[in-house]
């Protein structure tokens, strides 16, 4: 079975979940008052699960024909490990481990090393120049937002005051 | 109308506004030229920087500043290294790579800046004189009537917007409403679907959704591919000297650039149609109509062939803008991010724009003539110094591109939680890109699901049921049309193929 129809029987489940709630567990949460109401919280979202089922079930199914002039994909997902998926992974996870380090870091540490660690990933070797750009670039948007956009982020470090 | 050109004169030439328009352009062409990142992915980048402005119609300036840029610089990069930034400068690539291989950059990128220049004006022209026209019709309209144009502008959006896959086009558009539905709705106060989440209490954010959707995916592809981002080798780029044309060549390309300006506005306006389409089929028909002698040229190098595709697609952005700015409707994924910062800023675009804030449509519009007029008196001149940003190593480039979208995301939402959602939508899309799946439809069912469902619920109550569909002509007439919509790309594919195979005749 194609990606593509593989994503069609998630969104199904999905769905199925979606739809599943919408039908027999919201309303019993509904205040007495709000039973009167023509619309309930659940009315909209089960109007969608139904339509959704139905477009899944349209893809999974098959019953959409490729069309004839198929431009080749952008990237081809069954060759994906001819490509640099390593990089690509390594980079996610570096993006998650800034989330994670943001706040107790503190914005110039941890973006530093985001700076550092991304295009070394990425196979750049020259380590001053990389080190110089990530320095500048994370003291330059720290004083953007800080100072010109005026939206607090906090640039040192917990253990070093606020 | 002369009445609004004053108001919004006044606020687009305050040296603020003045100073975003010229900001935005410049950085919209800095960005755009970038290989491998198109318009929605640097609005979706600006946003949070837009939005802390604060000032709807500075940041509405900004942000169509950065669009036009965006475009323009997209149609540079095709010129110069055959690397379209976006799609809807592919068509550009045609005769303007050719052009600069035949040591012709210069003259390629003065047709291109001019013909955009062209396109642009009479696109913001044509707006000027029709959206006030459909707002004064789309002032009757009711809530009924806005959920049914709503559900028209999804189906033509599903219908047109995937690469003739109607049934995925419909999926990506559900699966956006169904994240709309997450989180507090104003109609409600019950948190629905939230799986306990504390952090999707207020439902998924636009930005990092947008951001998600468009600039994680292009970056990853990016990494993957490094044939993608050809600035690394640099080898192919041209030289750019003598940008003048002659006036044999204005002749030959000015009844070019009128035709595809209207037509390229008008495809524009239709929803999920957009620059894109515009261009190609600027390009297709001003093959078509030339002469033979010139027909041949097409490809080669042909100036018609440059001039078609730019004054369409730059036409088709400002066409664009008129569902957006007189339904509150957009029609393509790149106005959808400009609604959803319209709606941050406190803004509701539709009918009623024009009554309660003249001075944002109008500045807008006015905005959008000194956008073009910088692109170019300011920009082109100063093409070959920008140009230099193309030999940018990639392995910079992508790490700061990466390190944009965390910032947007953290800027808006101010919580780390909001990157972890980021990276994990932004791996979602990565895939659905593999499996072909348009995005587009996704971010504009997510930014409309809040509005369609208001509107349904206020027409349900007004009429205490779905009596409304049948009450109002003009609401089933609507919901008709979308039906209609839906099943349109299927029926044409279905008799195409019948037709191939001798059985269909008669038409």
């Amino acid at each position: 079975m194609a990606l593509d129809r593989w994503i069609a029987l998630i969104f199904l489940l999905m769905c199925l979940v979606y739809g599943y709630t919408a039908f027999f567990t919201m309303d019993a949460t509904l205040p007495p008052f709000m039973k009167r109401n023509p619309i309930w919280p659940s009315t909209f979202p089960k109007v969608l699960a139904v339509l959704g089922i139905i477009a899944s079930l349209f893809v999974l199914l098959g019953f959409e024909k490729r069309s004839g002039t198929d431009k080749a994909p952008d990237i081809d997902y069954r060759r994906l490990w001819d490509y640099n998926i390593g990089q690509a992974v390594l980079l996610l996870a570096l993006m998650a481990l800034y989330a994670v380090a943001l706040r107790p870091a503190g914005f110039i540490a941890s973006t530093s090393l985001f700076l550092i660690l991304g295009p070394l990933i990425l196979g750049e070797r020259r380590m001053l120049v990389v080190a110089v750009v990530a320095l500048i670039a994370a003291v330059a948007v720290w004083y953007l937002v800080e100072g010109v956009l005026g939206i607090y982020l906090r640039p040192l470090p917990y253990f070093m005051g606020t | 109308m002369l009445e609004g050109l004053m108001i919004g004169l006044a606020t687009a030439l305050s040296i603020k506004n003045l100073a975003m328009v010229i900001g935005g352009c410049l950085i919209g062409t800095f960005i755009g030229m970038l290989p491998g990142l198109g318009p929605m992915s640097i609005i979706a980048i600006m946003i949070p920087i837009a939005i802390t402005i604060g000032d709807p119609s500075a940041a509405l300036i900004l942000l169509a500043g950065v669009y036009y840029g965006a475009i323009f610089g997209g149609s540079t990069s095709s010129i110069l290294i055959n690397a379209p930034g976006v799609a809807s400068t592919v068509a550009t690539s045609f005769d303007g790579y050719p052009l600069a291989r035949q040591g012709k950059a210069g003259k390629a990128l003065t047709v291109a800046a001019i013909s955009s220049f062209c396109g642009g004006t009479i696109g913001a022209i044509l707006l000027m004189i029709f959206a006030p026209m459909l707002a004064s019709v789309a002032l009757l309209f009711h809530s009924a009537e806005y959920f049914a144009l709503m559900v028209v502008g999804l189906s033509a959006i599903a219908a047109f917007a995937g690469t003739g896959q109607v049934g995925k086009a419909m999926m990506m558009t559900l699966l956006g409403l169904i994240m709309a539905t997450v989180g507090e709705g104003a109609l409600f106060n019950l948190p629905r679907f939230t799986g306990g989440v504390m952090d999707l209490q207020s439902g998924f954010g636009f930005i990092t959704l947008a951001m998600a959707m468009f600039a994680l995916p292009e970056a990853i592809f990016l990494v993957l591919d490094p044939a993608r981002s050809k600035s690394a080798d640099g080898g192919e780029q041209s030289e750019i000297k003598d940008m003048r044309i002659t006036g044999a060549e204005a002749r030959q390309i000015a009844p070019v650039i009128g035709r595809q300006s209207i037509q390229g506005f008008l495809i524009g306006v239709l929803p999920g149609a957009g620059a894109t389409i515009a261009s190609f089929l600027g390009y297709a028909v001003e093959r078509n109509i030339a002469p033979k002698a010139e027909q041949e040229q097409f490809g080669k190098g042909s100036i018609k062939g440059l001039a078609a595709p730019e004054a369409a697609n730059n036409a088709a952005c400002t066409g664009s803008f008129v569902p957006l700015l007189t339904l509150g409707i957009p029609g393509s994924g790149t106005t959808a991010i400009l609604l959803g910062a319209l709606i941050a800023l406190n803004v509701s675009p539709g009918p009623r724009l024009m009554v309660d804030n003249p001075q944002v449509f109008w500045s807008v519009i006015v905005s959008m003539y000194i956008g073009n007029l910088i692109l170019l008196i300011l920009n082109l001149p100063l093409i070959p110094y920008i140009a230099k940003i193309l030999a940018v190593p990639r392995t910079f480039l992508i790490p700061f591109i990466l390190f944009f979208t965390l910032m947007g995301a953290y800027i808006g939402q101010n919580n780390a939680t909001e990157l972890l959602i980021l990276v994990g939508l932004g791996v979602c899309a990565t895939i659905l890109r593999f499996a072909d799946y348009p995005l587009a439809p996704l971010l504009i069912g997510f930014i409309l699901g809040r509005m369609l469902e208001d509107n349904f619920a206020r027409s349900m109550q007004l009429y205490d049921g779905i009596g409304f569909i049948t009450a109002r002509p003009m609401t089933m007439g609507l919901l008709l049309v979308a039906v209609f919509l839906v099943f349109l790309p299927g029926y044409r594919a279905r008799r195409a193929r019948l037709r191939a195979a001798g059985v269909a005749d008669g038409d």
